[in-house]
């Protein structure tokens, strides 16, 4: 699904903070990322999500070399691929409902053919009475929530979450990590960067570590 | 802003879905009052500047054909001759010639009063030497030969001139044609300047919308849905500008229209309907507004087209 061979990447003129990745995330795989802060966990997987080229390597994506790609055959890829952002990247003039909706309605489906199904997954992760609020009356956890709904409801083939849950209590995290894993099992390879390790003690899956700017795959 | 939504989010899932989606681009985040204000500001200076040329050109024109449907023959005392027989023989040529509709001569009595407005009325003018005019009118049909017209007068009538205004005419001609290049450049500039404004806007609107913008390039959104967001705001607002300045352009011509009508009786208003006609624009100039008015919406929609691509790129 995702291959990378010798990729390296820098920012500006400074030396390079990733090298030498090479590794594979297969179809239906589930992996935690991990690394200390500011190890390049952020920077890898916006490389995964074709939101930053690097600076030198291969990086194959759905069998397309992400280097030849046009712009829409990016945004055709991105369809794919499911993101939760760190910062969350709600957009706060639309109702929650909405912004876990939009991408459906980027995808030109008529809101009758995708209501039922934004307001179950709202509902399961329990925010099923706050579908009509702005992002910024909602709490952390609640936009957190709100973010992994939006990634995951066109049903992604690949799923990457950066610190999906580093604004939850631990009680939630795991109802959010049991959903990733629910998710996983019905064919979505899921990567999950996190810090946290109480999280990956939580399920038995590979482990990417970055460390100072390569990567350990541990299996 | 808050409280309300909060005050929703209570609301039943069946009655939040039914309402209007919000749009992704917020329409506060577009500067379009003020842009609106720019674009219906230009396209009246368009608009107006548009029916004063039409105005100038339709008056230059009924002016020219007024003018050249007649030409003067001025018939000069000469000592030795005869003017009155000199009258009669040009009068006779110029009704012999082809292509002409009608000749007057004026009486002596008549000529003297043409001077007397500029020599006063005290004089005893029939002792100065006043040219003789005799007005020919030209017929449309067969093409009147002026040049035999001319001709003749030269070799029967050595004391008379023809005079066809072509002068007069060519210097009209040259006036109008002047007033139609100031009117297209100051077209030109007014497009100018509409583009530009509606560049920065769009710039800034991007500027503003940015984050929105890599959210949907993060959902799978092409350049394509990006731009088509914002485009829709942009074309609705050069409608909105373009209808604005346009029907405030149609109401002043209106206006106009009606009050030279209404003072057409008076001295003042008389002399301007001679200067500028009936300060009516025509049903032609009716349809040039129009035009603008689309013309200014489309350099609305295609300038933020292709800056909303440029920006896109730019991210990309």
């Amino acid at each position: 699904m995702i291959r990378f061979e010798n990729v390296g990447l820098r920012y500006g003129l400074g030396q390079e903070i990733l090298r030498d990745l090479s590794f594979r995330i297969d179809g239906r795989s589930f992996q935690f990322l991990t690394g200390p802060s500011g190890a390049g966990k952020t920077s890898l997987l916006r490389m995964m999500f074709l939101s930053l080229k690097p600076t030198r390597g291969l990086i194959s994506m759905f069998d397309f070399d992400t280097a030849a790609l046009s712009k829409d055959d990016r945004a055709a890829l991105r369809r794919r691929i499911g993101i939760v952002f760190q910062d969350f990247r709600l957009l706060d003039h639309m109702t929650t409902y909405e912004n876990v909706a939009l991408p459906l309605r980027v995808l030109g489906h008529d809101e009758a053919s995708y209501r039922a199904e934004v307001v179950e997954l709202l509902q399961l992760v329990g925010l099923g009475e706050r579908m009509s609020a702005l992002p910024p009356v909602l709490s952390g956890g609640e936009k957190q929530r709100a973010a992994i709904a939006r990634a995951v409801i066109a049903r992604p083939q690949l799923l990457l979450a950066d610190e999906p849950t580093g604004n939850v209590d631990p009680n939630l995290g795991q109802r959010l990590l049991r959903l990733f894993i629910e998710l996983n099992k019905s064919g979505t390879s899921v990567v999950i960067a996190t810090h946290d390790i109480a999280l990956m003690d939580e399920y038995d899956a590979r482990r990417l570590v970055l460390h100072d700017g390569r990567l350990h795959v541990y299996d | 802003m808050a409280e309300a939504w909060d005050a929703r989010a209570s609301a039943p899932a069946g009655l939040m879905a039914q309402r209007t989606p919000t749009p992704i681009v917020p329409r506060g985040s577009i500067a379009g009052r003020s842009l609106t204000a720019v674009v219906a500001i230009m396209t009246f200076l368009a608009a107006v500047t548009a029916g004063a040329v039409m105005m100038v050109v339709t008056s230059a024109t009924d002016w020219q054909s007024a003018v050249g449907r007649e030409v003067t023959i001025q018939v000069r005392p000469v000592s030795g001759r005869d003017i009155e027989a000199d009258v009669r023989t040009a009068t006779a040529v110029a009704r012999s010639t082809a292509g002409i509709a009608d000749v007057r001569a004026y009486t002596k009595e008549e000529s003297e009063q043409l001077v007397e407005p500029w020599l006063g009325s005290g004089l005893s003018l029939s002792e100065l030497p006043i040219p003789r005019m005799i007005v020919v009118k030209l017929a449309s049909s067969p093409a009147p030969d002026l040049a035999g017209l001319r001709a003749a007068l030269a070799a029967r009538v050595p004391s008379a001139s023809l005079d066809d205004h072509r002068g007069w005419i060519d210097r009209m001609r040259d006036m109008a044609e002047a007033v139609v290049v100031v009117g297209i450049a100051i077209l030109t500039l007014v497009v100018i300047v509409t583009v530009l404004s509606v560049t920065f806007a769009t710039r800034g609107a991007m500027a503003t919308n940015r984050p929105i913008v890599e959210v949907l390039h993060y959902v799978g959104a092409t350049d394509g849905f990006v731009a088509s967001q914002f485009q829709r705001h942009f074309l609705l607002l050069g409608f909105k500008g373009g209808a604005i300045g346009g029907g405030i352009a149609l109401l002043l011509f209106g206006i106009l229209g009606a009050a030279s009508a209404w003072l057409s009786g008076s001295a003042g208003g008389a002399e301007a309907t001679a200067l500028f006609g009936t300060f009516s624009i025509g049903v032609a100039g009716y349809v040039a507004i129009f035009v603008l008015i689309l013309l200014m919406a489309m350099v609305t929609a295609l300038t933020s087209r292709r800056t909303v691509n440029q920006t896109l790129e730019s991210i990309n």
